[in-house]
Parts: structure tokens; C-alpha cells; sequence
């Protein structure tokens, strides 16, 4: 077996004669052997594209956090940094993987070859009006105490859905839930100890504070208003109604900036879902050129 | 392979192969194989990941195959499973003693998930780690992340080493 010595060699041939995407991980299919099979009485596509809406916000935060690499203010916070945009993209992966499962692809596989897995389809072959993001994900970091305040709001929403969406009767779905709640748990008070840390701290890391909490609050206008597809789908037992959370959110919130010494924010008022309908900013294209430019230059790219 | 007796079992063989990153560990140890049976001829393996983004999956599935096809199972198929989530409480006893022997610190009891809200955790945070240089239990938490998912980067105040503490998940 000499022809089979080192992993590489095993990894080449776990897998068919035709190469790898060049792109994404195709030889690590996050849903290989898990049974797919929807319960009965899910709509297939409202099912799909509720994974789109839970995934692209871990898919594009985790886009956001990696533009702090080779930037951060220490060694530590990098990997910490990096630490969290991985588990983001894990949870990404899988729930990306989940809508392809169901047939939620969009018009995602007209432009992606056979070859490329359905997640990496999702990631690399959607345009901006197909992505199902929040705007509190898409907007750009600003300084440190900003991004911070952004990773505390983001993670203790999802944090707030996922506990619940435990309970999901698709199980592939509570599965991913159960897993990203021990995950998002660290998320939140690793930023939560920053906030603390940055607010009362010096004057001016409590005025950058304040300052990205200020900007921050406005983004968390349309994160408690359920779309249809997730009021069809919390009355069938799967999804999460947001406005079930906002209280836990405010609560969490609340508590963290008070003792940061900072001041809560308005609370803007609930608006219609944007992002989770298509509709976004002008940040997202120019973050998902870069996160999609070079795999759709070489689209048939193996290795 | 038609002409291969296999006398191996299987669980047997997938139980020496380790960890890609944690290479001191099988993947028994760590927890992280959760069961190998024999279905019409065709060896399952099933795995679930530590962490959702643990970029060892694809290693770990191809060092599954690679040692059990070596070992003349031709018909091997490798399975992801989610559920349940995978926790450090899972990490054997012997997996433990390897972590310590290797420098890694292994973990405590893993929080309790219960069913309704996560609490806030502000303060810093109450876990303690030996130092697996010295053996003294004067340590301090230096980071919750380090060089893995898994693992948080710990200093020992009494000999001033730096060390990795695999975190309670």
C-alpha cells in the first residue's frame, strides 16, 4: 500500500478521479451521512430558505471578523477573532448545506459548475439581492470598540434564537442549534468582557465605546420582525419567532452596557425586515466581491 | 480486495487512528468516534465534529477510511452525526492522562445546557487548569482561544509556562 502513504494521498483517494474544487472544502461534505429527510408538514423551500437567512448572517459576520487579521489590537484578540469567525463559518457551512439539502439553491447553480458542492454554490454564486443577511452583520466594522459592540448584539441574538430553535422539529436543524449555542455562548461574553473592559476603561475607549454602541443600536431595528417564511414556520414548530427574543436581547443588552458604565442607546423602533427579503446595503456587494471574486474567476478551478 | 479474508474488527482499527491536530489522541479518546458497526458488508464509521468550523473533518474521515481500507475493509463508509453535541465531558480518562503527559491541560465538566436562556458570564472566568509543566494550580487564563477551536491559552504563575488547556464545551 505504499501508493497510499500520507493523508494526502488518503484524501485524494477518498474521493472520485475528478479533482476538487479549488475553492471551497468540498472533500468535507459538513452534512456527509446525516439523514436529510424533511419531517412531515415542512414547506421544503420555506425550510431553505430560513437556512439562508441563519446562515448568511454566520457566513457574512465571519467575512466581517477575518478583515480584523493581521489587524487586531493583540496577538491574543487576533485568534480569538479568528477562533470566532471559524465557528461562524462551521455553522455557516452546515446551515448552507442544509438549504442545498432541500433544493434551496436559487440561481446559484446556473452559475456553478457540476462539480462545486451546493454550500459552496450558496456562498460563492448568489448576488447580493439573493443573500438573506442582517444589516447589523453587513455593516463594516469601524474601530475596535464598534466591532466589539456589533459581535455582543449579533451573538446574543443568534445566541437567544438558537437556544430555542433547539426545540426545532427539523432535527438537522435542532442539531445545529445544540451545537452553535455552546459555541455562540463564548462568542457573547468574549465581547461582552470587551464592552466591560472598553467602557470602563479609559475616557477614550468609553467614548469609542459609546460611539459604536450608538452606531450599533440603530442596526437592530428590523432584527424582531419575523418575515413569512418564519412566521409560517415558527407556527409549524421549526423556526424561531425574532420577536420571541427581543426581550431576552434588550435584557442582555441592557445589562452589559450598564455595567460598562455606557449609555443604553434609544431602542429604534421595530421596521420590516431588509436584509432578510434582499434588501441590503451597499456594503454587502463590496464584501461579497471580495469573499466570491477569485472562485468566479476560475469557476472551474481544481486541484 | 475479493480475495481477502478479513479477521480484523473493525471498531479495533478505527480506534488507532488520531487526531490530526491533537496527534497525542485517538479519536476514540477524544470522543469524537461515536460508533463502528458492519451494515450488508459495508464497515460504518460514524464521527461528530468538536467544534461546527473543525477544519480536521475532512483529515479525520480520510484517515478513517485510509487505516480501514489498509486493513482490508474495502466498503467503508464514513458518517457525520450532530446530534448530540459533542462535549469535552467526553474526552476518556486515558485521553485526559495523554492531554496532561502531552503539555495540554485537559478540561473540567462541561457547563450544563439547560433548556432556557444562556446566563451572562462577565467576570473572568471561574475554570481551573493545572499547569501540566509544574503541576501547580496557580494558573491564569491568558486568552479563551488559542491555536484551535477547542483549546484556550493558559500561563502557570508559579513557573511562568505558558500552556493550552483544552476549554469546557
Amino acid at each position: 500500500m505504499a501508493h497510499e502513504e500520507t493523508v494526502y494521498d488518503a484524501l485524494g483517494n477518498a474521493q472520485d478521479d475528478h479533482g476538487h474544487w479549488a475553492f471551497g472544502t468540498g472533500f468535507d461534505e459538513p452534512l456527509a451521512g446525516v439523514d436529510t429527510t424533511v419531517p412531515e408538514g415542512i414547506g421544503p423551500a420555506d425550510l431553505g430558505a430560513y437556512c439562508l437567512m441563519l446562515g448568511d448572517d454566520a457566513l457574512v459576520l465571519a467575512q466581517r471578523l477575518t478583515q480584523w487579521i493581521t489587524a487586531a489590537p493583540e496577538l491574543e484578540e487576533e485568534v480569538a477573532i479568528a477562533n470566532v469567525a471559524l465557528d461562524l463559518l462551521g455553522q455557516a457551512r452546515l446551515l448552507l448545506a442544509r438549504a442545498g439539502s432541500v433544493g434551496v439553491l436559487g440561481r446559484s447553480r446556473e452559475k456553478a459548475t457540476d462539480s462545486i458542492p451546493d454550500e459552496d454554490a450558496l456562498a460563492y454564486f448568489r448576488d447580493p439581492d439573493e443573500f438573506r443577511s442582517t444589516g447589523l452583520v453587513e455593516a463594516p466594522n469601524g474601530d475596535f470598540a464598534r466591532t466589539m459592540v456589533r459581535l455582543l448584539a449579533a451573538a446574543t441574538v443568534r445566541l437567544a434564537v438558537f437556544a430555542r430553535l433547539r426545540e426545532s422539529r427539523d432535527p438537522v436543524l435542532a442539531a445545529i442549534a445544540a451545537k452553535g449555542v455552546n459555541e455562540l455562548a463564548y462568542h457573547r461574553d468574549h465581547a461582552a468582557r470587551w464592552v466591560l473592559r472598553l467602557g470602563d476603561g479609559t475616557d477614550e475607549s468609553h467614548r469609542r465605546a459609546q460611539a459604536g454602541a450608538d452606531a450599533v443600536w440603530p442596526l437592530l431595528d428590523d432584527l424582531f420582525t419575523a418575515t413569512d417564511v418564519e412566521a409560517r414556520l415558527t407556527a409549524a414548530g421549526v423556526a424561531v419567532d425574532p420577536a420571541e427574543v427581543r426581550e431576552e436581547v434588550v435584557s442582555v443588552l441592557t445589562e452589559v452596557l450598564e455595567r460598562a458604565t455606557l449609555r443604553v442607546p434609544e431602542w429604534p423602533a421595530d421596521a420590516a425586515p431588509r436584509g432578510r427579503t434582499g434588501e441590503h446595503t451597499a456594503e454587502l456587494p463590496e464584501l461579497l466581491a471580495t469573499l466570491q471574486g477569485l472562485a468566479r474567476q476560475h469557476p472551474a478551478a481544481t486541484w | 480486495m475479493t480475495a481477502m479474508t478479513v479477521t480484523t474488527d473493525p471498531r479495533a482499527v478505527a480506534e488507532t487512528v488520531t487526531d490530526p491536530e491533537l496527534p497525542m489522541l485517538t479519536l476514540a479518546d477524544l470522543g469524537v468516534l461515536r460508533d463502528v458497526r458492519v451494515e450488508d458488508g459495508t464497515v460504518v464509521v460514524e464521527i461528530t465534529p468538536t467544534y461546527s468550523g473543525c477544519p480536521a473533518m475532512g483529515t479525520m474521515r480520510a484517515d478513517l477510511l485510509h487505516a480501514l481500507h489498509r486493513a482490508g475493509f474495502a466498503d467503508v463508509d464514513v458518517r457525520t452525526v450532530l446530534a448530540p453535541a459533542w462535549s469535552t465531558d467526553w474526552i476518556s480518562e486515558g485521553g485526559r492522562r495523554k492531554l496532561a503527559a502531552g503539555g495540554i491541560a485537559p478540561p473540567g465538566t462541561a457547563p450544563v445546557r439547560t433548556a432556557g436562556p444562556v446566563p451572562l458570564q462577565l467576570g473572568p472566568t471561574r475554570r481551573t487548569a493545572a499547569c501540566p509543566v509544574c503541576g501547580s494550580p496557580d494558573t491564569e487564563e491568558l486568552s479563551e482561544f488559542s491555536a484551535t477551536a477547542c483549546k484556550a491559552l493558559r500561563r502557570c504563575t508559579s513557573c511562568r509556562e505558558p500552556f493550552e488547556h483544552v476549554k469546557e464545551i
